[in-house]
This record gives structure tokens, sequence and C-alpha cells, in this order.
């Protein structure tokens, strides 16, 4: 098998970190609900409020930035496109 | 403005502006005096007839318009195509229930549903765009090769997609009953017709345009109630914005409400009877033919007295209805034992995470959220029906964007569920609680009436306490209109948004299943050599059939159709995921290794899903009762085991096995860069 595609090797190192992010993120702070839920955040519990609102938003940044990376990675790597 | 849509943008504004005006025609009319049941007849009629419209205008003979829309649909549109395909009865009718009971805890399932999303972008969508075909199943073959991997797939997919098609058309006859009161079993039927409509002539490209119309018909109608009830509680129509301030009343309420001398008599009183019916259950036979011989003698001394005899029905009744054998009475009286001694307990904060009265407890409460979370995403990122959904867009980019616009359409209404429920129960806590029952508001007698409100007064005392008011889930979005006052027009309107989420979900399952058995049972195993009309010939007769079987099941009203739902995404999960996100990501992967996960995932589940849930029943096998949880986890988590044990098992086979040739070629055809390739 050949050595991978330096393309290859920036997708797979932008796809682990974001979803290090999101493992941390549902499961990580999740966890400490409670604890969370002695801080106030807009008139909610803010433990509540993350997992009702706050990490919602945060899925969707994740996936915005991983489109918008992968779409300026794909510019980068115009060259090695050939016509399908 | 309008000149810079594109021409499906403005089709669709022109669509939504003749759906709100005859939201708006039919509130006049109401007010001008037309009774109930006609506007529920005219939400029906006109919803439906929208979408056959919509359904004859794409028809198609074309293979690839049938099965993937041409893969023509913009990320945009995809989205809200798949926010639809996805929100099913259960997100429009249950979510906002479960999180009213659940308070907190029920939080899991609206992280669950929109974290899988995270990973279908980063993981799936744009190597499924890239690869171009048509179904699951056929990319797992192309990665690992053969036809036997192929096979094992669909078997899971229609697993998977048939308990889940059932609960849909489930869902299409009790609001059909309900709402425009036709029999049940008829109402099934004019589901199945209205699911028919939309995909049997045109196929995915007729799916997917009737679903981004039934998407924006179920979001109107779901933020419609609560916006006009957020407005009468706080002065503002922005529910998830100002439902924080609700909450904290809510909190209070509890705080002052719970713990009051008769909410606490009324949870003595059910602790006693959970306690009786343990007594009775322990004395059986006994205590059956005691209870019989207590209420013959009633009945005779009442016979030999003066009393009305209104009273002496009753007590005959109840003797009739006494369990007729020693087992029945056992399973009955389990079954009210078990809710007596739910109602005893302490009602639950509905802010507080995790709650349990010790640590060990709450820690138990806190490992099966995240465990459900686990699931549900997973279980998310596996079903066939959604990730078949993103092959249609024009490019891998259009993909990952349509990932986006996904997430988006379906968080909007995943924010509004749990406002839903906060002000629920701010209005169950604030105008309900300690009322007389004789004064209690009509809406309640309404749902009552129907089963799905009801109301014990255990001490006597003639109020309401918060403990005996119990509340089916599905009841919260259904009477809301009716909590706030509003005029039937919204309950129609409701009504209407439940049946698109219920038919927008069932059509994509069920092109999922006749896709899998037609092109990839069909066509890739049996008769390669068949010509593109009789393809579609198999695939539209087959449509017909699985859609009349699901209807048929359905029809008889299956039980536990509502928790199949959730053993749909751990079955999907556990012999999905992990094939597929090994194949893109790890070389290394073999067909054997594959294989063996798909299978072993797959029994694991099913097995511990059968064992928790079904484990008294003899005729399947199992003798020794239900089987004890592992760990805690209840069957609605069954997938934790599967898809561990799934990915144990394919990296542990794989590397015992040698590196499948055709790998390598087909890694590197799905791991180039894509930015601008069109369509092949």
């Amino acid at each position: 098998m050949s050595a991978p595609s330096s393309y290859w090797r920036k997708t797979s190192r932008l796809t682990a970190w974001l979803l290090l992010i999101w493992v941390v993120l549902t499961f990580g702070v999740t966890w400490f609900a409670r604890e969370l839920n002695e801080y106030s955040f807009f008139g909610f519990p803010f433990g509540f409020y993350f997992a009702a609102q706050g990490i919602l938003l945060c899925y969707l940044g994740i996936i915005v930035h991983y489109s918008r990376r992968m779409r300026d990675l794909d510019a980068e790597h115009a060259s090695e496109i050939d016509p399908e | 403005m309008l000149s810079s849509l594109t021409r499906l943008q403005r089709y669709y504004l022109y669509y939504t502006g003749i759906f709100l005006l005859f939201v708006v025609l039919l509130a006049a009319l109401e007010r001008a005096g037309m009774p109930a049941r006609w506007v529920g007849y005219a939400f029906l009629v006109f919803t439906v007839s929208m979408y056959a419209t919509i359904g004859v205008f794409s028809r198609t003979t074309d293979v690839s318009e049938y099965y993937v829309a041409g893969r023509r649909v913009p990320a945009f549109f995809n989205g809200m195509a798949t926010g639809a395909d996805w929100m099913s009865a259960a997100s429009f009718m249950g979510l906002a229930g479960t999180l009213y009971l659940q308070g907190f805890q029920g939080l899991a399932y609206v992280i669950g549903w929109t974290g899988g999303f995270v990973l279908v972008a980063l993981l799936l969508a744009p190597y499924l765009r890239r690869f171009g075909q048509y179904t699951i199943p056929d990319f797992l073959s192309a990665r690992y090769g053969g036809n036997t991997i192929r096979l094992i797939a669909v078997f899971a997919a229609i697993l998977a997609s048939f308990v889940y098609v059932v609960a849909q058309i489930y869902g299409v006859g009790v609001i059909t009953s309900r709402f425009v009161s036709l029999q049940f079993e008829v109402g099934v039927f004019v589901g199945l017709a209205g699911i028919l409509v939309c995909s049997f002539l045109g196929g995915m490209r007729a799916v997917t345009w009737t679903q981004v119309a039934q998407y924006l018909i179920l979001i109107v109608a779901y933020i419609t109630p609560v916006a006009i009830l957020s407005y009468n509680v706080t002065g503002v129509p922005v529910p998830q914005m100002v439902y924080g301030q609700v909450l904290s009343e809510v909190s209070k309420l509890e705080e002052k409400l719970f713990d009051s001398p008769t909410e606490l008599e009324v949870r003595d009183r059910y602790r006693e009877r959970a306690d009786q019916y343990a007594q009775k259950i322990m004395q059986l036979p006994h205590s059956l033919t005691q209870e019989r011989e207590r209420l013959s003698i009633q009945i005779n001394e009442l016979k030999s007295s003066d009393v009305q005899m209104r009273e002496i029905v009753l007590l005959e009744r109840q003797r009739r209805e006494l369990p007729q054998d020693p087992a029945q009475a056992r399973e009955r009286w389990e079954k009210e034992m078990y809710e007596a001694l739910a109602r005893s307990k302490p009602p639950l904060r509905h802010a507080e995470p995790f709650p349990g009265d010790s640590e060990a407890e709450r820690n138990a409460q806190r490992i099966n959220f995240l465990a459900l979370i686990f699931c549900l995403t997973i279980g998310t990122a596996a079903l066939p029906h959604v990730l078949m959904r993103y092959y249609t867009t024009p490019t891998v980019a259009q993909a990952r964007q349509s990932v986006f616009w996904s997430l988006l359409f379906i968080i909007i209404l995943y924010v509004t569920a749990p406002a839903y429920a906060v002000f629920a129960k701010f209005e169950v806590l604030s105008n309900l609680a300690g009322i007389p029952i004789a004064k209690l508001p009509g809406w309640v007698a309404a749902w009552a009436k129907v089963g799905l409100v009801s109301i014990e007064d255990i001490n006597g005392d003639g109020i309401m306490q918060f403990a005996e008011l119990s509340l089916n889930p599905d009841v919260i979005v259904l009477a809301t209109p009716e909590i706030a006052g509003m005029p039937y027009v919204v309950s129609g309107l409701v009504a209407a948004g439940a049946l698109a989420a219920a038919l927008s979900t069932a059509d994509g399952l069920l092109l999922t299943i006749t896709s899998a058995l037609s092109h990839d049972v069909y066509y890739r195993v049996f008769r390669p050599q068949s010509s593109t009309q009789f393809r579609l010939v198999i695939a539209k007769s087959l449509l017909l059939v699985v859609a009349v079987l699901a209807a048929t099941v359905a029809a008889q009203k299956p039980g536990t159709i509502l928790s199949m739902v959730a053993w749909a995404f751990s079955i999907a999960g556990s012999a999905f995921f992990p094939a597929l996100v090994l194949g893109i990501f790890w070389a290394r992967a073999t067909r054997a290794g594959a294989i063996a996960g798909m299978l072993v995932g797959l029994s694991l589940t099913v097995y511990y899903i059968l064992r928790l849930e079904f484990g008294g029943y003899s005729w399947l096998g199992f003798s020794d009762g239900p089987l004890n949880p592992w760990f805690h986890l209840q069957s609605t988590s069954a997938g934790v085991f599967g898809i561990l044990a799934g990915f144990v098992t394919n990296i542990a086979v794989s590397l015992m096995t040698r590196p499948s040739p055709q790998a390598a070629e087909f890694l590197e055809r799905i791991r180039r860069p894509g930015g601008r390739e069109e369509s092949p």
C-alpha cells in the first residue's frame, strides 16, 4: 500500500481533533452537570442550559468548522483531483 | 429579493405562503361557526393532497432518480428533507412529554439525537457521497467484497427499519383516530395511502420533495402553540429564550409543593397501596379467591338492602373484571404495584441532573444517562434511511454542508421541546395542583376521556395533589393548544404537523427497505442482468407489499411499539457503525473481521433486548425469567454492549486474517480530495 497522501493525513488529523472535542463535550462536560448547575446563565441553571441548548450549538460549530476546513483543504489539493 | 432565490426556494416559499393562508382561512371559518370536526378533515385532506401533488409531479422511471433523486438535491434542501426524514412521530409527540416526566434525565434524547449528526458529518457522509452508489449494503460490499456481508447488512437494515416503520404507521392511526375521529384501523390505512402517494411513483425523488414540504408544516405546527403559550405566560413569544425564568419559577413551586403535608399524605397512601399489592401477590392463589368472595358478599349485602342498582352493577363489573387465574393476577397486580410504588416516590426536580438519594444511586443515574446518549448517537449515525440521504447531494462538499443544514433544522425542534416541557410543568404546578377536582379546567376532562390523563383522589379530600395526576407523554404537545386556550384550528395544525412527521419518516424507511430488497437482494445477488425498467417494476411492487405488510402489523396495535423504536437504534448502531467506520478509517479491517463484528454485535444486542424484555416467556426458550440488567443498563441502551463487542470483534478477527486485496484501491478512491468534482 502506498504512503498516505498529505491530504488524507491532514483530513484524519482534523477529524481526530474534532472528534476529541466532541467526546469531551458530550461525555466530559455532561458528567459534571450537577456541579455546573450551581452557576446561573440567562436565568437557566448552567448544567441544564448546556445540555438543552449549549451543547447543540457546539455541535453545529464543530460541523461548520469541519466543512470550512475541508473546503479549504480540497482547494489546496485541487491539482490532485483527477477527472471522473 | 425574490429574484435572488433559486427556483426551488421560490416554489417552497409560495407553498409555505399557501399553507399559512389556508390556516388563516380555517381560523376565520372556525370563528364563523365551522364545526371542529370539519377543521380536522380540512387539514387532513389539504396536507395529504399537497403531498400527493408533489409525489405525482416527481414520478420517475429512471433508476438513479428512483434511488438517489438523481443526485441533484442541493445541500439546503437535503438538510430539510433529512430533518423530516429523521424526526418521527416520537420526536414530535413523545420528546416533550418525556422531558416533562423525566426533567433533566430526558435531555439524553436531545443530546444523543443531535450529537449523532457530528459523527455523520465527520466520519460517514463525505465518504458515502464520494463512493456514490445507492445503498449502505452497496458500500459495505464494495469495501469488504462479496455478497455475504451485503446480505447481512440487508438483514440488519430491514430489521431496524421495519419496527420503526410500523411505529410510524401506528402513530398515523392514533392521530387520525383522535383528531378526525376515524376508526383506528381505517386511520392506519388512510395513513398507508398517504405514504404511498409520496413514494410509490417517484421513489427517492418524490420522497425528498415531499419531505421538504412536510418539514415546513411540522416545524410551523410545533412552534406555533408553544410560542403563543410563552407569550401568554412571559410576554415574549420566543419560548426557547425565556423558559429559563419559567424554569426557576418551576423550581420554586417544586420547593414549596413537593414536601407539603398533603403531598406527603398522598404519597404515603400510594406506598400503602403498593404494600397491599405486594401482600396479595405473596398470598396467591389464596388471595384471588378471597377477593372474589369479598366482592360476592358485598354484592349480596347490597342486594338485600335498598341501595341504587347502579352501585351493584359497578361491583358486579369489578367482580367480572377480576383476573381469571393466578398467573394473570400476578402479572396485573405486579403492574399495579410498580405503578403505585413509582407514584409513592418523591417527584423529580425538573432541573436536577442525576437525581438520587445516595451517591451510588446518583452515579447509576449518571451512567445510564451517558450510556443512553452513547447508544442514541451511534444509532443516529447508523440508521440506513438517514445515511442514504447523503447519497443524493451533487458533490462531496455539498454532502458535508448538508449535514450542517440537517442538524440546524433538527435543532430548531429539539431546543423547543424542553421549553414545551417546562411551560407545561409550570401550568400544572401553578394552575392545577391544589385545585378542587370539580374546578379543574376543561382540557383535563377532555383528555381524561381519551385515557391520556388520569386523576385519582386517593386521599379523598376533593383536591388534586400533584402526585394524584398522571399524564401520558404524548399529551403534552397535543394538549398545549387547549392548555393555552387556543381555538381548535391550532389543534388541527398540531395534528397536521404530527402527521407530517410520521409520514415523512415512514416514507424514508419504506424506501430503505424496498431498495435493500430490490437493489441489493434482487439485482445485485440474484439477477445482475435484469433490465433497468424491470428493476423499477420490482422495486415498486415490493414497496407496495412492504407497506401493506407494515400497515397490517400496525393495525394489530402491538403494545410495546414505542420502545421498539429505541431498540431500532441499538440494532442499527451495533450492526453498521463499527463496520462502516473501521472500513473507512482502518485499512487493515478485513471481510472476515467485518462479518464477525456485525454478527456478534447484532446478536448480542438482540439477545440483551430479548432477555431483558421477554425473559419471562418460555416459548422463546428462556425458562429462568428475565435477566438481571448488566451494570444497571436498561434495554433501550442495549446497543452499548453490541457496539463495543462489534468493534472488538471486528478488530480482533481482522488482525487474525489477511487484508482483502481490493481494500487499498477502494480506500484510495474515497480518501481522495474531492472539491469540485461533479456527480459521476
